[in-house]
Protein backbone atom coordinates (compact mmCIF):
# COMPACT_ATOMS: atom_id res chain seq x y z
CA UNK A 1 0.00 0.00 0.00
CA UNK A 2 1.44 3.31 -1.03
CA UNK A 3 -0.04 5.21 1.93
CA UNK A 4 2.74 3.90 4.09
CA UNK A 5 5.31 5.50 1.85
CA UNK A 6 3.64 8.92 1.82
CA UNK A 7 5.49 11.29 4.13
CA UNK A 8 3.26 12.38 6.96
CA UNK A 9 3.42 15.33 9.26
CA UNK A 10 3.86 13.84 12.70
CA UNK A 11 2.81 16.95 14.58
CA UNK A 12 -0.69 17.04 16.02
CA UNK A 13 -3.12 19.17 14.13
CA UNK A 14 -3.35 22.31 16.11
CA UNK A 15 -6.42 23.65 17.81
CA UNK A 16 -7.76 26.04 15.14
CA UNK A 17 -7.47 23.83 12.05
CA UNK A 18 -8.75 20.80 13.95
CA UNK A 19 -11.72 22.79 15.26
CA UNK A 20 -12.60 24.05 11.80
CA UNK A 21 -12.36 20.59 10.23
CA UNK A 22 -14.57 19.00 12.87
CA UNK A 23 -17.01 21.93 12.75
CA UNK A 24 -17.33 21.60 8.98
CA UNK A 25 -18.55 18.06 9.40
CA UNK A 26 -21.25 19.10 11.91
CA UNK A 27 -22.40 21.86 9.58
CA UNK A 28 -22.50 19.52 6.57
CA UNK A 29 -24.50 17.01 8.57
CA UNK A 30 -27.12 19.71 9.14
CA UNK A 31 -27.10 21.17 5.63
CA UNK A 32 -27.31 17.77 3.96
CA UNK A 33 -30.27 16.67 6.03
CA UNK A 34 -33.10 18.57 4.31
CA UNK A 35 -35.61 17.41 6.93
CA UNK A 36 -33.75 19.41 9.56
CA UNK A 37 -33.46 22.56 7.48
CA UNK A 38 -36.94 22.62 5.93
CA UNK A 39 -38.95 21.25 8.85
CA UNK A 40 -37.12 23.48 11.30
CA UNK A 41 -38.03 26.56 9.29
CA UNK A 42 -41.65 25.52 8.77
CA UNK A 43 -42.03 24.77 12.46
CA UNK A 44 -40.60 28.12 13.41
CA UNK A 45 -42.89 29.97 11.00
CA UNK A 46 -45.90 27.98 12.21
CA UNK A 47 -45.34 28.83 15.87
CA UNK A 48 -44.73 32.43 15.02
CA UNK A 49 -48.08 32.62 13.21
CA UNK A 50 -49.85 30.93 16.12
CA UNK A 51 -48.47 33.43 18.64
CA UNK A 52 -49.02 36.40 16.41
CA UNK A 53 -52.55 35.64 15.26
CA UNK A 54 -54.05 33.02 17.63
CA UNK A 55 -52.79 33.93 21.11
CA UNK A 56 -51.88 37.47 20.19
CA UNK A 57 -55.45 38.74 20.27
CA UNK A 58 -56.00 37.50 23.83
CA UNK A 59 -52.75 38.73 25.40
CA UNK A 60 -52.47 42.29 26.67
CA UNK A 61 -48.86 43.46 26.42
CA UNK A 62 -49.59 46.92 27.82
CA UNK A 63 -49.08 49.78 25.46
CA UNK A 64 -46.80 47.86 23.06
CA UNK A 65 -48.39 46.12 20.05
CA UNK A 66 -48.23 42.37 20.84
CA UNK A 67 -46.24 41.66 17.68
CA UNK A 68 -43.46 43.99 18.89
CA UNK A 69 -43.64 42.34 22.28
CA UNK A 70 -43.58 38.70 21.19
CA UNK A 71 -41.17 38.65 18.25
CA UNK A 72 -38.09 39.53 20.37
CA UNK A 73 -39.27 36.97 22.93
CA UNK A 74 -39.83 34.37 20.26
CA UNK A 75 -36.46 34.92 18.60
CA UNK A 76 -34.56 34.89 21.90
CA UNK A 77 -36.20 31.72 23.22
CA UNK A 78 -35.66 30.21 19.77
CA UNK A 79 -32.04 29.55 20.73
CA UNK A 80 -33.24 27.18 23.45
CA UNK A 81 -35.50 25.20 21.18
CA UNK A 82 -32.74 24.97 18.57
CA UNK A 83 -30.34 23.89 21.30
CA UNK A 84 -32.29 20.70 21.91
CA UNK A 85 -31.21 19.58 18.44
CA UNK A 86 -27.57 20.23 19.33
CA UNK A 87 -27.90 18.20 22.48
CA UNK A 88 -29.38 15.28 20.55
CA UNK A 89 -26.61 15.52 17.95
CA UNK A 90 -23.92 15.34 20.66
CA UNK A 91 -25.58 12.27 22.20
CA UNK A 92 -25.76 10.67 18.75
CA UNK A 93 -22.06 11.25 18.17
CA UNK A 94 -21.34 9.68 21.52
CA UNK A 95 -23.59 6.69 20.98
CA UNK A 96 -22.44 6.01 17.43
CA UNK A 97 -18.75 6.05 18.32
CA UNK A 98 -17.93 9.20 16.39
CA UNK A 99 -16.62 10.93 19.49
CA UNK A 100 -14.48 7.87 20.27
CA UNK A 101 -12.92 8.18 16.84
CA UNK A 102 -12.17 11.86 17.38
CA UNK A 103 -10.80 11.18 20.85
CA UNK A 104 -8.42 8.58 19.43
CA UNK A 105 -6.95 11.10 16.96
CA UNK A 106 -3.91 13.27 17.66
CA UNK A 107 -5.87 16.51 18.01
CA UNK A 108 -6.38 18.71 21.07
CA UNK A 109 -9.39 17.24 22.84
CA UNK A 110 -10.87 20.67 23.46
CA UNK A 111 -11.22 21.18 19.71
CA UNK A 112 -14.02 18.61 19.44
CA UNK A 113 -16.35 20.47 21.80
CA UNK A 114 -15.28 23.86 20.47
CA UNK A 115 -16.13 22.64 16.97
CA UNK A 116 -19.57 21.55 18.05
CA UNK A 117 -20.27 24.94 19.69
CA UNK A 118 -18.95 26.78 16.64
CA UNK A 119 -20.90 24.77 14.07
CA UNK A 120 -24.12 24.90 16.03
CA UNK A 121 -23.82 28.62 16.62
CA UNK A 122 -23.40 29.11 12.88
CA UNK A 123 -26.46 26.99 12.16
CA UNK A 124 -28.34 28.85 14.86
CA UNK A 125 -27.43 32.23 13.38
CA UNK A 126 -28.91 31.14 10.09
CA UNK A 127 -32.12 29.87 11.70
CA UNK A 128 -32.42 33.05 13.75
CA UNK A 129 -32.08 35.09 10.59
CA UNK A 130 -34.98 33.18 9.07
CA UNK A 131 -37.05 33.66 12.24
CA UNK A 132 -36.39 37.40 12.26
CA UNK A 133 -37.40 37.63 8.59
CA UNK A 134 -40.68 35.87 9.36
CA UNK A 135 -41.13 38.27 12.26
CA UNK A 136 -40.86 41.27 9.93
CA UNK A 137 -43.33 39.59 7.57
CA UNK A 138 -45.98 39.34 10.27
CA UNK A 139 -45.63 42.99 11.22
CA UNK A 140 -42.72 43.33 13.66
CA UNK A 141 -40.87 46.67 13.40
CA UNK A 142 -37.72 48.15 14.94
CA UNK A 143 -38.50 51.27 16.94
CA UNK A 144 -34.89 52.09 17.69
CA UNK A 145 -31.94 52.51 15.33
CA UNK A 146 -30.72 49.85 12.94
CA UNK A 147 -27.56 49.65 15.03
CA UNK A 148 -29.63 48.79 18.10
CA UNK A 149 -31.44 46.18 16.03
CA UNK A 150 -28.15 44.61 14.99
CA UNK A 151 -26.96 44.72 18.59
CA UNK A 152 -30.13 42.90 19.61
CA UNK A 153 -29.47 40.22 17.01
CA UNK A 154 -25.84 39.96 18.16
CA UNK A 155 -27.02 39.44 21.73
CA UNK A 156 -29.32 36.62 20.70
CA UNK A 157 -26.46 34.89 18.86
CA UNK A 158 -24.28 35.33 21.95
CA UNK A 159 -26.98 33.83 24.18
CA UNK A 160 -27.27 31.03 21.66
CA UNK A 161 -23.54 30.31 21.96
CA UNK A 162 -23.78 30.38 25.76
CA UNK A 163 -26.70 27.94 25.90
CA UNK A 164 -24.97 25.80 23.27
CA UNK A 165 -22.52 24.77 26.00
CA UNK A 166 -25.36 23.87 28.32
CA UNK A 167 -26.84 21.67 25.61
CA UNK A 168 -23.46 20.09 24.87
CA UNK A 169 -23.18 19.20 28.55
CA UNK A 170 -26.71 17.80 28.50
CA UNK A 171 -25.96 15.71 25.42
CA UNK A 172 -22.77 14.34 26.98
CA UNK A 173 -24.52 13.43 30.21
CA UNK A 174 -27.60 12.03 28.49
CA UNK A 175 -25.48 9.64 26.36
CA UNK A 176 -28.46 8.58 24.20
CA UNK A 177 -30.41 10.80 21.79
CA UNK A 178 -33.69 9.78 23.45
CA UNK A 179 -32.49 10.89 26.86
CA UNK A 180 -31.11 14.11 25.40
CA UNK A 181 -34.51 14.82 23.87
CA UNK A 182 -36.03 14.19 27.30
CA UNK A 183 -33.65 16.62 29.01
CA UNK A 184 -34.63 19.09 26.33
CA UNK A 185 -38.15 19.29 27.77
CA UNK A 186 -36.68 21.42 30.56
CA UNK A 187 -36.69 24.19 28.00
CA UNK A 188 -40.48 24.48 28.22
CA UNK A 189 -40.88 25.64 31.84
CA UNK A 190 -37.87 27.90 31.41
CA UNK A 191 -39.27 29.69 28.36
CA UNK A 192 -42.94 29.79 29.36
CA UNK A 193 -42.16 31.04 32.87
CA UNK A 194 -40.41 34.07 31.47
CA UNK A 195 -41.30 37.38 29.88
CA UNK A 196 -40.92 35.86 26.41
CA UNK A 197 -44.59 35.41 25.45
CA UNK A 198 -46.62 37.17 28.14
CA UNK A 199 -45.85 40.05 30.53
CA UNK A 200 -44.55 38.65 33.82
CA UNK A 201 -46.96 40.77 35.92
CA UNK A 202 -49.88 38.81 34.49
CA UNK A 203 -48.66 35.69 36.35
CA UNK A 204 -49.53 34.61 39.92
CA UNK A 205 -47.14 36.03 42.53
CA UNK A 206 -45.15 32.80 43.11
CA UNK A 207 -44.46 32.33 39.41
CA UNK A 208 -43.60 36.00 39.02
CA UNK A 209 -40.80 35.64 41.55
CA UNK A 210 -39.19 32.92 39.47
CA UNK A 211 -39.98 34.52 36.13
CA UNK A 212 -38.61 37.92 37.02
CA UNK A 213 -35.11 36.82 38.03
CA UNK A 214 -34.40 33.89 35.74
CA UNK A 215 -31.94 34.40 32.87
CA UNK A 216 -34.40 34.09 29.99
CA UNK A 217 -36.43 37.06 31.17
CA UNK A 218 -33.38 39.30 31.37
CA UNK A 219 -32.17 38.09 27.98
CA UNK A 220 -35.56 38.57 26.33
CA UNK A 221 -35.99 42.01 27.88
CA UNK A 222 -32.49 43.06 26.84
CA UNK A 223 -33.28 42.16 23.24
CA UNK A 224 -36.76 43.65 23.46
CA UNK A 225 -35.50 46.92 24.91
CA UNK A 226 -33.03 47.31 22.04
CA UNK A 227 -35.80 46.88 19.46
CA UNK A 228 -38.17 49.25 21.25
CA UNK A 229 -35.70 52.11 21.04
CA UNK A 230 -36.22 55.28 23.10
CA UNK A 231 -39.56 54.10 24.54
CA UNK A 232 -38.04 50.98 26.11
CA UNK A 233 -37.59 52.47 29.56
CA UNK A 234 -41.17 53.68 29.76
CA UNK A 235 -42.58 50.38 28.59
CA UNK A 236 -40.32 47.86 30.34
CA UNK A 237 -39.60 49.82 33.51
CA UNK A 238 -35.85 50.05 32.91
CA UNK A 239 -33.55 51.19 30.08
CA UNK A 240 -31.88 48.61 27.84
CA UNK A 241 -28.58 48.81 29.76
CA UNK A 242 -30.25 47.50 32.93
CA UNK A 243 -31.38 44.32 31.22
CA UNK A 244 -28.22 43.89 29.16
CA UNK A 245 -25.86 43.95 32.16
CA UNK A 246 -28.00 41.41 34.03
CA UNK A 247 -28.40 39.20 30.97
CA UNK A 248 -24.63 39.23 30.41
CA UNK A 249 -24.00 38.39 34.05
CA UNK A 250 -26.28 35.38 33.69
CA UNK A 251 -24.50 34.44 30.43
CA UNK A 252 -21.12 34.45 32.18
CA UNK A 253 -22.53 32.37 35.03
CA UNK A 254 -24.03 29.82 32.64
CA UNK A 255 -20.76 29.53 30.70
CA UNK A 256 -18.80 29.20 33.94
CA UNK A 257 -20.86 26.13 34.83
CA UNK A 258 -21.50 24.57 31.41
CA UNK A 259 -18.01 24.69 29.89
CA UNK A 260 -16.10 23.01 32.74
CA UNK A 261 -18.92 20.50 33.13
CA UNK A 262 -18.82 19.59 29.42
CA UNK A 263 -15.04 19.39 29.34
CA UNK A 264 -14.89 17.24 32.46
CA UNK A 265 -17.55 14.87 31.15
CA UNK A 266 -15.83 14.65 27.78
CA UNK A 267 -12.42 13.97 29.31
CA UNK A 268 -13.75 11.21 31.52
CA UNK A 269 -14.81 9.21 28.46
CA UNK B 1 12.10 -3.19 17.96
CA UNK B 2 9.96 -2.21 20.93
CA UNK B 3 6.84 -4.31 21.37
CA UNK B 4 3.72 -2.72 19.91
CA UNK B 5 1.81 -3.22 23.13
CA UNK B 6 3.11 -3.94 26.60
CA UNK B 7 0.36 -4.27 29.19
CA UNK B 8 1.05 -5.30 32.75
CA UNK B 9 -1.52 -5.81 35.45
CA UNK B 10 -4.18 -3.59 33.86
CA UNK B 11 -7.11 -2.79 36.10
CA UNK B 12 -10.33 -0.96 35.34
CA UNK B 13 -13.48 -0.89 37.39
CA UNK B 14 -16.85 0.62 36.55
CA UNK B 15 -18.63 0.96 39.86
CA UNK B 16 -18.86 -2.58 41.20
CA UNK B 17 -18.06 -4.24 37.88
CA UNK B 18 -14.45 -5.16 37.26
CA UNK B 19 -13.77 -4.88 33.53
CA UNK B 20 -10.00 -5.49 33.66
CA UNK B 21 -8.60 -7.52 36.50
CA UNK B 22 -4.83 -7.63 36.16
CA UNK B 23 -4.63 -8.17 32.41
CA UNK B 24 -1.16 -8.87 30.99
CA UNK B 25 -0.48 -8.81 27.28
CA UNK B 26 2.58 -8.26 25.14
CA UNK B 27 2.24 -7.84 21.39
CA UNK B 28 5.58 -8.04 19.58
CA UNK B 29 6.12 -5.85 16.52
CA UNK B 30 5.08 -7.41 13.25
CA UNK B 31 2.25 -9.43 14.72
CA UNK B 32 -1.47 -9.67 14.43
CA UNK B 33 -2.84 -10.29 17.88
CA UNK B 34 -6.40 -11.43 18.43
CA UNK B 35 -8.01 -10.93 21.79
CA UNK B 36 -10.61 -13.63 21.99
CA UNK B 37 -13.29 -13.83 24.61
CA UNK B 38 -17.00 -13.82 25.34
CA UNK B 39 -19.11 -10.68 25.80
CA UNK B 40 -18.14 -8.85 28.94
CA UNK B 41 -14.67 -10.42 29.15
CA UNK B 42 -13.00 -7.03 28.99
CA UNK B 43 -11.98 -6.99 25.32
CA UNK B 44 -13.50 -3.64 24.46
CA UNK B 45 -12.25 -2.08 27.69
CA UNK B 46 -8.75 -3.20 26.78
CA UNK B 47 -8.95 -1.71 23.28
CA UNK B 48 -10.30 1.53 24.71
CA UNK B 49 -7.38 1.65 27.12
CA UNK B 50 -4.90 1.15 24.26
CA UNK B 51 -6.69 3.88 22.28
CA UNK B 52 -6.30 6.30 25.24
CA UNK B 53 -10.07 6.51 25.58
CA UNK B 54 -10.21 5.67 29.26
CA UNK B 55 -8.29 6.16 32.45
CA UNK B 56 -6.92 2.93 33.92
CA UNK B 57 -7.25 2.26 37.63
CA UNK B 58 -4.00 0.32 37.75
CA UNK B 59 -1.18 -1.30 35.82
CA UNK B 60 1.12 0.02 33.12
CA UNK B 61 0.36 0.21 29.44
CA UNK B 62 2.81 1.21 26.74
CA UNK B 63 1.81 1.46 23.09
CA UNK B 64 4.58 1.68 20.49
CA UNK B 65 6.90 2.45 23.40
CA UNK B 66 4.78 5.35 24.73
CA UNK B 67 3.05 5.35 28.07
CA UNK B 68 -0.70 5.89 27.57
CA UNK B 69 -0.94 8.09 30.65
CA UNK B 70 2.10 10.29 30.15
CA UNK B 71 2.26 10.52 26.35
CA UNK B 72 -1.28 10.03 25.08
CA UNK B 73 -0.67 12.22 22.04
CA UNK B 74 2.28 10.10 20.89
CA UNK B 75 0.09 7.01 21.35
CA UNK B 76 -2.70 8.58 19.29
CA UNK B 77 -0.27 9.28 16.47
CA UNK B 78 0.69 5.59 16.42
CA UNK B 79 -2.79 4.07 16.32
CA UNK B 80 -5.85 3.86 14.14
CA UNK B 81 -9.12 2.79 15.71
CA UNK B 82 -12.06 1.06 14.07
CA UNK B 83 -14.82 0.18 16.44
CA UNK B 84 -17.90 -1.99 16.74
CA UNK B 85 -19.93 0.80 15.25
CA UNK B 86 -19.03 2.29 11.93
CA UNK B 87 -18.03 5.74 13.17
CA UNK B 88 -18.23 7.48 9.84
CA UNK B 89 -20.37 10.48 8.93
CA UNK B 90 -23.41 9.40 6.88
CA UNK B 91 -23.97 12.92 5.51
CA UNK B 92 -20.53 13.01 3.90
CA UNK B 93 -19.14 11.00 1.02
CA UNK B 94 -16.68 8.20 1.61
CA UNK B 95 -13.90 10.36 0.24
CA UNK B 96 -14.83 13.35 2.41
CA UNK B 97 -14.83 11.13 5.49
CA UNK B 98 -11.34 9.85 4.82
CA UNK B 99 -9.97 13.28 3.89
CA UNK B 100 -11.34 14.68 7.13
CA UNK B 101 -9.60 12.07 9.25
CA UNK B 102 -6.38 12.42 7.25
CA UNK B 103 -6.43 16.17 7.84
CA UNK B 104 -7.01 15.65 11.54
CA UNK B 105 -3.87 13.52 11.48
CA UNK B 106 -2.06 16.68 10.47
CA UNK B 107 -1.79 16.19 6.72
CA UNK B 108 -2.29 19.18 4.46
CA UNK B 109 -5.14 19.29 1.96
CA UNK B 110 -3.14 17.81 -0.90
CA UNK B 111 -1.55 14.87 0.92
CA UNK B 112 -4.84 14.19 2.69
CA UNK B 113 -6.50 13.85 -0.70
CA UNK B 114 -3.79 11.48 -1.89
CA UNK B 115 -3.96 9.37 1.28
CA UNK B 116 -7.74 9.11 1.02
CA UNK B 117 -7.53 8.05 -2.63
CA UNK B 118 -4.95 5.41 -1.71
CA UNK B 119 -7.03 3.93 1.05
CA UNK B 120 -10.18 3.95 -1.10
CA UNK B 121 -8.31 2.02 -3.76
CA UNK B 122 -6.91 -0.45 -1.24
CA UNK B 123 -10.38 -1.21 0.07
CA UNK B 124 -11.94 -1.30 -3.41
CA UNK B 125 -14.24 1.60 -2.54
CA UNK B 126 -13.11 3.96 -5.31
CA UNK B 127 -16.29 3.48 -7.35
CA UNK B 128 -18.47 4.48 -4.42
CA UNK B 129 -16.12 7.12 -3.04
CA UNK B 130 -18.24 10.11 -4.05
CA UNK B 131 -21.58 8.83 -2.82
CA UNK B 132 -22.95 9.89 0.55
CA UNK B 133 -22.19 7.24 3.16
CA UNK B 134 -25.90 7.28 4.01
CA UNK B 135 -26.41 5.21 0.86
CA UNK B 136 -23.74 2.60 1.75
CA UNK B 137 -24.51 -0.95 2.86
CA UNK B 138 -23.49 -2.07 6.35
CA UNK B 139 -20.46 -3.90 5.01
CA UNK B 140 -19.29 -0.87 3.02
CA UNK B 141 -19.64 1.38 6.04
CA UNK B 142 -17.55 -1.01 8.09
CA UNK B 143 -14.92 -1.03 5.35
CA UNK B 144 -14.89 2.75 5.25
CA UNK B 145 -14.56 2.80 9.03
CA UNK B 146 -11.55 0.55 8.64
CA UNK B 147 -10.29 2.96 6.01
CA UNK B 148 -10.68 5.89 8.40
CA UNK B 149 -8.41 4.10 10.84
CA UNK B 150 -5.84 3.69 8.07
CA UNK B 151 -5.47 7.12 6.50
CA UNK B 152 -3.12 8.22 9.25
CA UNK B 153 -0.77 5.35 8.34
CA UNK B 154 -0.74 4.09 11.92
CA UNK B 155 1.82 1.62 13.20
CA UNK B 156 -0.94 -0.24 15.03
CA UNK B 157 -4.50 -0.83 13.94
CA UNK B 158 -7.07 -1.44 16.66
CA UNK B 159 -10.09 -3.34 15.43
CA UNK B 160 -12.81 -3.88 17.98
CA UNK B 161 -15.02 -6.73 16.77
CA UNK B 162 -14.59 -5.63 13.17
CA UNK B 163 -17.02 -8.13 11.67
CA UNK B 164 -19.71 -8.39 14.35
CA UNK B 165 -23.13 -8.13 12.72
CA UNK B 166 -21.90 -8.50 9.15
CA UNK B 167 -23.22 -11.05 6.68
CA UNK B 168 -20.79 -13.85 5.78
CA UNK B 169 -19.83 -12.32 2.45
CA UNK B 170 -18.98 -8.89 3.85
CA UNK B 171 -17.13 -10.66 6.61
CA UNK B 172 -14.86 -12.49 4.15
CA UNK B 173 -14.42 -9.21 2.29
CA UNK B 174 -13.27 -7.43 5.41
CA UNK B 175 -10.95 -10.30 6.31
CA UNK B 176 -9.30 -9.97 2.90
CA UNK B 177 -8.86 -6.24 3.45
CA UNK B 178 -7.32 -6.82 6.87
CA UNK B 179 -4.99 -9.50 5.51
CA UNK B 180 -3.80 -7.14 2.79
CA UNK B 181 -2.93 -4.55 5.42
CA UNK B 182 -1.04 -7.05 7.48
CA UNK B 183 0.99 -8.04 4.44
CA UNK B 184 1.79 -4.37 3.92
CA UNK B 185 3.32 -4.34 7.39
CA UNK B 186 0.70 -2.87 9.72
CA UNK B 187 0.44 -4.41 13.18
CA UNK B 188 -3.08 -5.28 14.22
CA UNK B 189 -4.80 -5.83 17.51
CA UNK B 190 -8.28 -7.18 17.01
CA UNK B 191 -10.94 -8.39 19.37
CA UNK B 192 -13.39 -11.04 18.42
CA UNK B 193 -15.86 -13.55 19.78
CA UNK B 194 -15.22 -15.89 16.89
CA UNK B 195 -12.51 -18.49 16.99
CA UNK B 196 -12.44 -18.81 13.21
CA UNK B 197 -11.81 -15.07 12.88
CA UNK B 198 -8.86 -15.24 15.28
CA UNK B 199 -7.61 -18.36 13.54
CA UNK B 200 -7.85 -16.75 10.10
CA UNK B 201 -6.21 -13.45 10.87
CA UNK B 202 -4.01 -13.68 13.91
CA UNK B 203 -0.49 -14.90 14.50
CA UNK B 204 -1.01 -14.70 18.25
CA UNK B 205 -4.22 -15.31 20.18
CA UNK B 206 -4.85 -14.09 23.71
CA UNK B 207 -7.89 -15.59 25.36
CA UNK B 208 -9.42 -13.32 27.97
CA UNK B 209 -12.06 -14.00 30.55
CA UNK B 210 -13.20 -11.91 33.50
CA UNK B 211 -10.70 -9.18 32.67
CA UNK B 212 -7.56 -11.29 32.59
CA UNK B 213 -5.62 -13.29 30.02
CA UNK B 214 -6.26 -16.99 30.57
CA UNK B 215 -4.23 -18.39 27.67
CA UNK B 216 -1.82 -17.11 25.04
CA UNK B 217 -0.34 -18.78 22.02
CA UNK B 218 -0.27 -19.15 18.28
CA UNK B 219 -3.46 -20.58 16.77
CA UNK B 220 -1.64 -23.88 16.24
CA UNK B 221 -0.47 -24.05 19.84
CA UNK B 222 -3.89 -23.33 21.23
CA UNK B 223 -5.51 -25.82 18.93
CA UNK B 224 -3.08 -28.45 20.06
CA UNK B 225 -4.08 -27.72 23.61
CA UNK B 226 -7.75 -28.06 22.86
CA UNK B 227 -7.34 -30.97 20.48
CA UNK B 228 -7.90 -29.38 17.09
CA UNK B 229 -11.35 -29.95 15.64
CA UNK B 230 -14.53 -31.31 17.07
CA UNK B 231 -16.65 -34.13 15.78
CA UNK B 232 -20.32 -33.77 16.52
CA UNK B 233 -22.84 -36.58 16.23
CA UNK B 234 -26.60 -36.14 16.43
CA UNK B 235 -28.13 -39.39 17.59
CA UNK B 236 -31.67 -40.20 16.53
CA UNK B 237 -32.69 -41.69 19.89
CA UNK B 238 -31.80 -40.39 23.31
CA UNK B 239 -31.14 -43.95 24.55
CA UNK B 240 -28.25 -44.30 22.12
CA UNK B 241 -26.26 -41.31 23.40
CA UNK B 242 -24.14 -43.36 25.81
CA UNK B 243 -23.36 -45.93 23.11
CA UNK B 244 -22.27 -43.16 20.73
CA UNK B 245 -20.06 -41.65 23.42
CA UNK B 246 -18.33 -44.98 24.02
CA UNK B 247 -17.80 -45.45 20.29
CA UNK B 248 -16.27 -41.97 19.97
CA UNK B 249 -14.12 -42.34 23.09
CA UNK B 250 -12.15 -44.95 21.20
CA UNK B 251 -10.89 -42.31 18.78
CA UNK B 252 -7.82 -40.21 19.38
CA UNK B 253 -8.44 -36.95 21.23
CA UNK B 254 -10.35 -36.18 24.39
CA UNK B 255 -13.29 -37.62 26.15
CA UNK B 256 -16.67 -37.47 24.44
CA UNK B 257 -19.21 -35.08 25.93
CA UNK B 258 -22.94 -35.78 25.89
CA UNK B 259 -25.57 -33.08 25.58
CA UNK B 260 -28.90 -34.71 26.44
CA UNK B 261 -31.07 -31.76 25.46
CA UNK B 262 -29.91 -31.59 21.86
CA UNK B 263 -29.13 -35.35 21.56
CA UNK B 264 -25.56 -34.49 20.61
CA UNK B 265 -22.25 -36.12 21.39
CA UNK B 266 -19.07 -34.15 20.77
CA UNK B 267 -15.43 -35.14 20.94
CA UNK B 268 -12.20 -33.26 20.25
CA UNK B 269 -10.08 -34.86 17.56
CA UNK B 270 -6.66 -34.49 16.06
CA UNK B 271 -7.21 -32.93 12.65
CA UNK B 272 -4.02 -34.36 11.14
CA UNK B 273 -5.56 -37.76 10.54
CA UNK B 274 -8.90 -38.43 8.90
CA UNK B 275 -11.00 -38.67 12.05
CA UNK B 276 -14.39 -38.14 10.44
CA UNK B 277 -14.20 -41.38 8.51
CA UNK B 278 -13.11 -43.43 11.53
CA UNK B 279 -15.77 -41.75 13.67
CA UNK B 280 -18.44 -42.65 11.16
CA UNK B 281 -17.15 -46.23 11.03
CA UNK B 282 -17.13 -46.72 14.79
CA UNK B 283 -20.61 -45.22 15.20
CA UNK B 284 -21.84 -47.51 12.45
CA UNK B 285 -20.11 -50.48 14.07
CA UNK B 286 -21.92 -49.65 17.31
CA UNK B 287 -25.17 -50.05 15.37
CA UNK B 288 -26.62 -46.65 16.25
CA UNK B 289 -28.92 -44.61 14.02
CA UNK B 290 -27.75 -41.05 13.62
CA UNK B 291 -29.26 -37.93 12.07
CA UNK B 292 -26.04 -36.17 11.33
CA UNK B 293 -22.31 -36.31 11.81
CA UNK B 294 -19.94 -33.45 11.15
CA UNK B 295 -16.48 -32.16 11.87
CA UNK B 296 -16.11 -28.49 12.77
CA UNK B 297 -13.93 -26.01 14.62
CA UNK B 298 -14.51 -25.84 18.34
CA UNK B 299 -16.81 -23.08 19.54
CA UNK B 300 -15.64 -20.48 21.97
CA UNK B 301 -17.48 -22.38 24.72
CA UNK B 302 -15.54 -25.54 23.96
CA UNK B 303 -12.27 -23.64 23.90
CA UNK B 304 -13.05 -22.22 27.30
CA UNK B 305 -14.03 -25.59 28.61
CA UNK B 306 -10.80 -27.10 27.36
CA UNK B 307 -8.56 -24.30 28.63
CA UNK B 308 -10.22 -23.28 31.85
CA UNK B 309 -12.29 -26.32 32.72
CA UNK B 310 -15.48 -24.29 32.81
CA UNK B 311 -17.96 -22.64 30.52
CA UNK B 312 -17.41 -19.10 29.21
CA UNK B 313 -18.91 -16.26 31.19
CA UNK B 314 -21.71 -14.14 29.74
Amino acid sequence: MTTLATPIDRRSSRFVPATLIVARRAALRYLRTPQLVVLGTIQMAGFMLVYRYVFGGAIDAGNIPYVDFVVPGFVTTGVLFMGIGASVAVAEDLEQGFIDRLRSLPIPRSSVLAARALADTAILTWSLGVTVAIGFLVGFRLHGSLLEGLAAFGLVVLFGYVFEWTFIAMGLFARTPQAAQGFGLLVFPLTFLSSAYVPVDSMPRALQLFAEYQPITYMVDAVRALTLGPDASAQLGHPAGYFITRALAWAVAILAVSVPLSVARYRRG
Amino acid sequence: MTPTIEAHGLEKRYGKTTALDGLDLVAEAGQVVAVLGPNGAGKTTFVRAVATLLRLDGGTLRVAGHDVRREPDAVRRSIGLAGQFAAVEPAMTGRENLEMVARLFGRDRRTARAAAADVLATLALTDDADRLVRTYSGGMRRKLDLGASLVGSPRLLLLDEPTTGLDPRSRMDLWDAIRALVEAGTDVLLTTQYLDEADNLASQIVIVDHGRAVATGTPAELKRRIGGNVIEVHARRRDDLATVAIALDGLAGGEAAIDEATRRVTVGVDSDRAPLVSALRSVEAAGVEIDDIAMRQPTLDEVFLALTGRAAAG
